[in-house]
């Protein structure tokens, strides 16, 4: 009865007029950012932060608007997919598999209400799963010391390196170029700068909302310059939309299971929502067989990814809440909003801040229920915001990213920087070196080096340490084998192509 | 092949460097000799070892693009980079007018769209801004004087400006 307890205390907390609204605005926000082409969730939340910041709202407040925008995006990356065979988002790419075939076959509204009704069973199991496991694993977490700290982080980036990009080298670099930038600035057990050049500017570090924006925003209008803008959407036709009980009744095994599958993927710490989806649709597959008709159109396919997708999108959110770790890019970006706030992330999150933690929940299973009476109703609208034309779309984006920016501390230097990170994050992700590695190990750097500080002076500098415990040694052990595990297993895996007109 | 030795070869050298400069990070008696050093040293190996693996099994290149598009990217940037510089000395509303509009015909060469996209964002925006969220103090705008915008842009030539 702990839970229902907890739960009512969040509700006490999330669920005032003020705060109702917040969220009714943000699961709107987040649903137009998920589905305009090239606006994932991670670009909506990392550019809302700062602002959400300046605006001066509470810790509850800032969670539960945010925490809006996070699911309402993971919404609306399925539109964009559906209608215009082009992923809002990167887990939304499987969406486009059985979903754009459908809409061809003029069953466009059905697939939308469809997706929209997995997308709430997924996120809804999911954050139950969250209530369930997380107040566990808190009380895990309060095992472990610094070595099991520092193979915990160690895990994240080799988990993530494997499992979300095709070469580990690359991903490795990723991570190093992250942590790399996290070193700099003034050392806090000397006092001293580190790396800084000597640029006064780079004694406070570099805030990652600079880099996430940069990343993420910025580097996206390049690739819009790239493109020409093609690829925006031009006459989406939608015509009446109805609900298809009968295509819900038959899924209903479908979103259960994928939902399952897709919360423990993402409960993985690096894993995330892309393989969330990715499974959930590869498992369905293999259980309807080859009569099943996958990739021709059919509701089970578009069905299983959006309830694994919104799934992990919950369960990503079990390691960042209770260790400190996220387990994709979004919730990473989430992780800086916390940070942001001043809230630390862990297992004393849950003793200390129990009214963050349980508001936090409360405010997901109110978003969650905003967004399904949103989306049924208003997908007519939502779809209308897809005709936004790029040359429009892209500078509001960035312009609104350099207020964001600027609003942070008022100087020329951070927006300089953030147009360095634009730069290199066209040039990585031209590359193929993916970017969520750099941002977790902005996010992530100071804290996995003070756990390595931390067990070298527990230990007086005794590398061994380091291996002392069996939490430890099992962290080690599912780092190494995440790291190199799919080198192997990417031949068998092999992710489906988009269908092609 | 090349694409990807090349960013090998930058980011070794780049790895190389920061190991170098972590060798001279300062230390007190409070942070002791080397544990202030121990971790960026540690990143540096581990990225010199990767940059060494890419260099010797890249994968294929991606598709750059043509030439006429890397200069309207590096126009992208030269503006962005004005526009970081001048929206302290000039404000918001006519840097971005002229910033909004320019990267708007990179992205989509029509003149008439972009001027009015430039002209409709920066008044959107500061609307938005101003009257709707209240940060009035960040959208404001400014009457320049000629020294002010001088040491704005100064501070784009390297080693003359910034402060």
């Amino acid at each position: 009865m702990d839970i229902l307890s907890n739960l009512a205390l969040g509700f006490s907390i999330a669920l005032s007029p003020y705060t109702l609204m917040l969220a009714i605005i943000g699961c709107f926000l987040g649903t137009i950012i998920g589905a305009l082409p090239g606006l994932g969730p991670s670009n909506g939340v990392a550019i809302l932060i700062p602002i959400t910041f300046t605006l001066g709202l509470d810790a509850t407040a800032a969670l539960v608007l945010m925490t809006s925008v996070y699911y309402g995006a993971m919404y609306g990356g399925r539109i964009s997919s559906i209608l215009l065979n082009i992923p809002g988002d990167e887990p939304a790419l499987m969406t486009t598999l059985d979903g754009y075939p459908m809409a061809k076959a003029g069953r466009a509204g059905d697939a939308l209400v469809l997706s929209g009704v997995a997308s709430f069973v997924g996120a809804f199991l999911a954050t139950i799963g969250l209530m369930l496991l997380a107040p566990v694993l808190a009380r895990v977490a309060f095992l472990f010391g610094p070595a099991e700290y520092f193979a915990l982080y160690l895990l994240a980036f080799c988990t993530l390196g494997g499992m979300a990009s095709n070469n580990q080298a690359k991903s490795a670099i990723a991570a190093c170029i992250g942590l790399g930038i996290a070193m700099i600035g003034v050392d806090s057990s000397s006092g001293l700068p580190r790396l800084t050049g000597g640029n006064l500017h780079l004694f406070d570090g570099i805030d990652f909302l600079v880099a996430i924006v940069g990343l993420f925003a910025i580097a996206e209008v390049f690739f819009f310059i790239e493109s020409h803008g093609k690829g925006s959407a031009i006459g989406v036709v939608l015509d009446k939309v109805r609900i298809p009980w009968k295509d819900i009744v038959a899924t209903r095994w479908t979103m259960l299971r994928a939902s399952l599958v897709g919360f423990i993927a993402g409960v993985l710490p690096g894993a995330g929502a892309s393989l969330g989806s990715f499974m959930a649709y590869m498992s369905e597959k293999s259980i309807a067989g080859e009569k099943g008709g996958f990739g021709t159109g059919v509701a089970k396919g578009v069905a299983a990814p959006e309830a694994g997708n919104n799934s992990a999108a919950g369960g990503a959110l079990v390691p960042m809440l209770t260790l400190g770790v996220p387990g994709s890019g979004t919730t990473a970006v989430l992780l800086a909003l916390l940070m942001t706030l001043n809230i630390t992330p862990g297992p004393t999150l849950f003793r200390e801040n129990p009214d963050v933690v349980w508001g936090l929940i409360a405010s997901l299973l109110i978003a969650n229920i905003v967004l399904l009476l949103m989306n049924v109703p208003m997908v007519k609208i939502f779809v209308k915001v897809l005709t936004v034309p790029a040359w429009v779309l892209l500078p509001g984006v960035t312009m609104i990213s350099f207020v964001g920016i600027y609003s942070l501390s008022g100087s020329y230097f951070d927006l300089l920087l953030m147009i360095g990170f634009g730069v290199l994050g066209y040039f990585l992700r031209k590359l193929d070196v993916p970017t969520v590695p750099v941002i977790l190990g902005i996010l992530l750097g100071g804290n996995m080096e003070d756990a390595l500080r931390r067990a070298m002076t527990l230990s007086d500098g005794d590398a061994t340490y380091l291996f002392s415990s069996w939490i430890a040694i099992g962290l080690w052990v599912a780092a190494f084998a995440g790291f190199i595990a799919p080198m192997f297993l990417r031949n068998l895996l092999k992710k489906p192509q988009a269908v092609t007109d | 092949m090349a694409s990807d030795r090349i960013f090998g070869l930058i980011t070794l050298i780049t790895a190389v460097a920061y190991i170098a400069a972590a060798t001279q990070i300062q230390t007190n008696l409070f942070s002791g000799q080397f544990l202030p050093k121990l971790f960026p040293l540690l990143i540096g190996a581990v990225a010199a070892i990767s940059s060494l693996v890419l260099i010797f099994k890249p994968d294929p290149d991606p598709e750059w693009p043509q030439s006429a598009t890397w200069l309207n990217m590096a126009i992208a940037v030269a503006v962005l980079s004005v526009y970081a510089v001048l929206i302290t000395p000039l404000g918001f509303i006519l840097p971005t007018m002229f910033a909004a509009g320019i990267i708007s015909y990179q992205i989509a060469p029509n003149a008439r769209n972009a001027t009015l996209s430039g002209i409709g964002l920066s008044l959107l925006l500061f609307a938005l801004f101003k009257y709707a969220l209240g940060l009035g103090n960040i959208v404001a705008y400014k009457i320049p004087t000629l020294a002010s915008l001088w040491d704005a842009l100064t501070i784009l030539i390297p080693f003359v400006g910034g402060h």
